[in-house]
């Protein structure tokens, strides 16, 4: 009788594992001027679990350096006197991004949701935005439904996409001679999606898939050893193997690759998403000369070197592309608040479709009228040998920049606004 | 078929960190009939450990080794005579949900001081290359990790069949009040039982921190498997989960050698198999059924 009533324990803990929340309606202001008499962010990002480091509280730091220059830019013309950030963590689940969402919408009186990490959580905010008729910039989901079928007129995808990863890191490899590809990624919509854009890319290029494989997802035993020991059996044997694993995933995989040797064995290592927080946990010397498509990287030039160092004073460390994109995301809202006068969604919108515009993190940006999507310069990089690293937290070069017009897909007919 | 035994051999390591975890859980449910859920976060522990001895103290791995399980046992036992032991008598679901609770504080005050992100941790030195194994070459660490968890596996049920100790432990956990009444303290060897438990967890821990991401949540999705091969084996049953343990290792990596399509499968597989055994044998492959009450 015992071992029955331990099986109803175990199946309990599903139970206490879950969340949930609700959000009830409340009216905002309409019309000019400022709803509340001040402009609030959300914040919806992870804050205890994978993306937690890539993005996480230090978001909220990065936001707050957008509005100290948007204040100091504007002194006292500044539409936007009063500001809030509200912050909610939503543990990668969708339904708790949803809820969420509804939440800091309607309670925390929130203008403008960032961030989103996980595209499964990213595409239930986009529907919230679209119901609630409030912005929503996505900055550090991957899945390119956020600018195709999932599309709509109050969600701006900001920083990166599956395409853009793919056609960087997939074509150029491709191109410098790794023809043949076995692509390994985790089974869920981020994986999928990847492999789906990284395989088309490679293609595209001239190259090969000979062989893919989908891990589970989470892979609770956090091994790989199967797909690395099958690598080099492949016929023909693959010049590179793609993982589409991003987080703790992404590091137990690329230990395991340099236990089997595979670089040895002559199989090279592309990462489909890899985060400067990724490279610091690995270290460089598990992934030296491992290349990648970064969105934006902190010891490019001297405007983001200076901007990494108030993010160092702020955080205690280096931002990552996505710490960057938040700052931006929120200081071009407020430009667009600026120049609209009123935090509207619909006249913020305005102001924002169709906008050419250069920052810290948008090079040679634009805000794609049709579709939403933001396109900016993205970058190949190559992570260094361990001796070429002279400083903590510059672990990469940057090999190529890929102009904007390159980078990105160009609309995509599934999306009508 | 050179393939094939490769893929046996992997399955084999990937096994071993499966039953040294459930050896673990099978002895302390077998003496305490506490299900103790804090075993994945004391396999993080472990795992913590041996990075923080390397970067904080400087031990090297080997004395990590060493030095991790004791540790951890000696904190099992503490965590026993506090916690535990004070809701012995209560239904087993209390001590559940205490464990329960222990994990989440011991995962977030791992996260609060080191992040969530993985920390660096490599192999030593004499074992980062490969072995040459006849058919194929297998990095030397894996090789190492199987021949541990044999060892341990082993020793244990030397101590268990072949000692005056094991005797004590086998017959409290088969009949906890029989023994009891013929005169044995069953609860001399209460708290070093919990504690040994413990250790194991911890040196899979410590096994498992030069090739898997070393980071907070480690334990947290690992330790839901290793209820079902604890199930599947026998709930309280040493040969039971040792073997099971090795054996979800085995199927696991045959299932995942196949191909893309059979991830979902691969997945989901130890639960089914875990369904399947209980239709078929409730108690469990090597479970004893108990008596109704």
């Amino acid at each position: 009788m015992r071992t029955k009533a331990l099986l109803v324990m175990l199946c309990s803990t599903a139970l206490l594992a879950s969340a949930c929340g609700g959000g009830g309606p409340q009216s905002a202001a309409a019309g000019g001027g400022l709803s509340d008499g001040k402009v609030v962010f959300g914040v919806l990002n992870d804050q205890s679990g994978a993306y937690s480091q890539l993005s996480g509280k230090n978001s909220i730091k990065a936001v707050e350096l957008a509005i100290a220059d948007y204040q100091e830019k504007y002194g006292d013309k500044a539409v936007v006197k009063e500001f809030g950030v509200e912050t909610a963590d939503h543990q990668n689940k969708p339904d708790v991004a949803n809820a969420k969402a509804a939440e800091l919408y309607d309670r925390k009186a929130v203008d403008v949701i960032l961030d989103v990490p996980t595209s499964s959580a990213a595409l239930k905010v986009a529907d919230v935005a679209k119901e609630k008729k409030k912005l929503y910039f996505n900055i550090s989901a991957a899945t390119t439904d956020l600018t195709g079928k999932s599309c709509n007129k109050y969600t701006f995808h900001y920083a990166y996409d599956t395409y853009m990863l793919a056609n960087g890191t997939g074509r150029n490899t491709t191109e410098e001679g790794k023809k043949n590809w076995y692509i390994v990624y985790p089974d869920y919509a981020f994986g999928q999606d990847m492999e789906k854009s990284f395989s088309a890319a490679v293609e595209a290029a001239g190259g090969k898939i000979v062989g893919r494989d989908a891990a589970p997802f989470p892979n609770t035993s956090g091994d790989f050893s199967t797909y690395l020991l099958k690598a080099p059996t492949l016929t023909p044997k693959p010049d590179v193997l793609g993982t589409m694993q991003a987080g703790a995933e992404l590091v137990a995989l690329v230990k395991q690759y340099n236990e089997f040797k595979l670089r040895d064995k002559g199989v090279g290592l592309a990462v489909g998403l890899m985060f400067l927080t990724d490279i610091h946990s690995l270290t460089p010397a598990a992934l030296a000369g491992t290349t990648y498509t970064d969105a934006w990287y902190w010891n490019y030039d001297l405007t983001n070197r200076t901007f990494a160092d108030r993010f160092k004073t702020a955080a205690g460390v280096r931002p990552t592309f996505a710490h960057a994109a938040n700052y931006s995301a929120a200081l071009q809202y407020l430009e667009a608040v600026q120049a609209a006068g009123t935090d509207g969604s619909d006249a913020v919108v305005k102001q924002l479709e169709g906008k050419t515009v250069s920052d810290l993190f948008l090079r040679n940006g634009k805000i794609r009228a049709e579709d939403h999507r933001v396109v900016h310069d993205a970058y190949l990089a190559q992570v260094k040998a361990p001796a070429e690293v002279t400083e903590e937290w510059d672990y990469v070069k940057i090999l190529r920049t890929i102009p904007a017009a390159e980078a990105f897909r160009t609309p995509s007919p599934d999306c009508k606004l | 078929m050179v393939n094939f035994l490769q893929h046996t051999f992997n399955g084999l390591v990937g096994g071993a960190f499966l039953a040294l975890l459930a050896l673990g859980l099978a002895v302390i449910f077998g003496m305490l009939r506490v299900v103790n859920f804090a075993h994945g976060a004391i396999y993080m522990l472990g795992a913590f450990g041996a990075y923080v001895l390397l970067t904080e103290v400087g031990l090297s791995f080997w004395w990590a080794l060493i030095v991790m399980p004791l540790m951890l046992a000696l904190f099992g036992m503490a965590l026993e005579r506090l916690v535990v032991a004070r809701l012995a008598r209560l239904d087993p679901l209390y001590n559940f949900l205490l464990t329960f609770g222990l994990t989440l504080i011991l995962q977030d005050a791992v996260k609060s001081r080191y992040g969530v992100q993985s920390s660096p941790y490599d192999a030593p030195e004499v074992l980062s290359g490969t072995l040459d194994l006849g058919a194929f070459d297998f990095p030397a660490y894996r090789v190492f990790v199987l021949v541990m968890a044999v060892a341990v596996c082993v020793g244990v049920w030397w101590l268990l069949s072949r000692t005056r100790v094991g005797m004590v432990v086998r017959a409290a956990t088969e009949r906890p009040e029989l023994s009891t009444a013929l005169g044995i303290d069953v609860g001399r060897w209460v708290t070093p039982v919990f504690g040994f438990g413990i250790g194991l967890a911890g040196l899979a821990g410590v096994l498992a921190a030069p090739i898997r991401a070393v980071n907070p949540l480690m334990g947290a999705d690992l330790i839901i498997v290793v209820f079902a091969v604890v199930v599947i084996g026998g709930l309280g049953s040493i040969f039971g989960s040792v073997a099971a343990g090795f054996a979800i290792g085995l199927v696991q990596a045959w299932v995942q050698a196949l191909g893309e399509h059979w991830a979902l499968l691969s997945q989901v597989l130890v639960f089914l198999v875990m369904a399947g055994v209980l239709l078929w044998r409730p108690a469990g492959l090597f479970g004893r059924e108990e008596a109704p009450a």
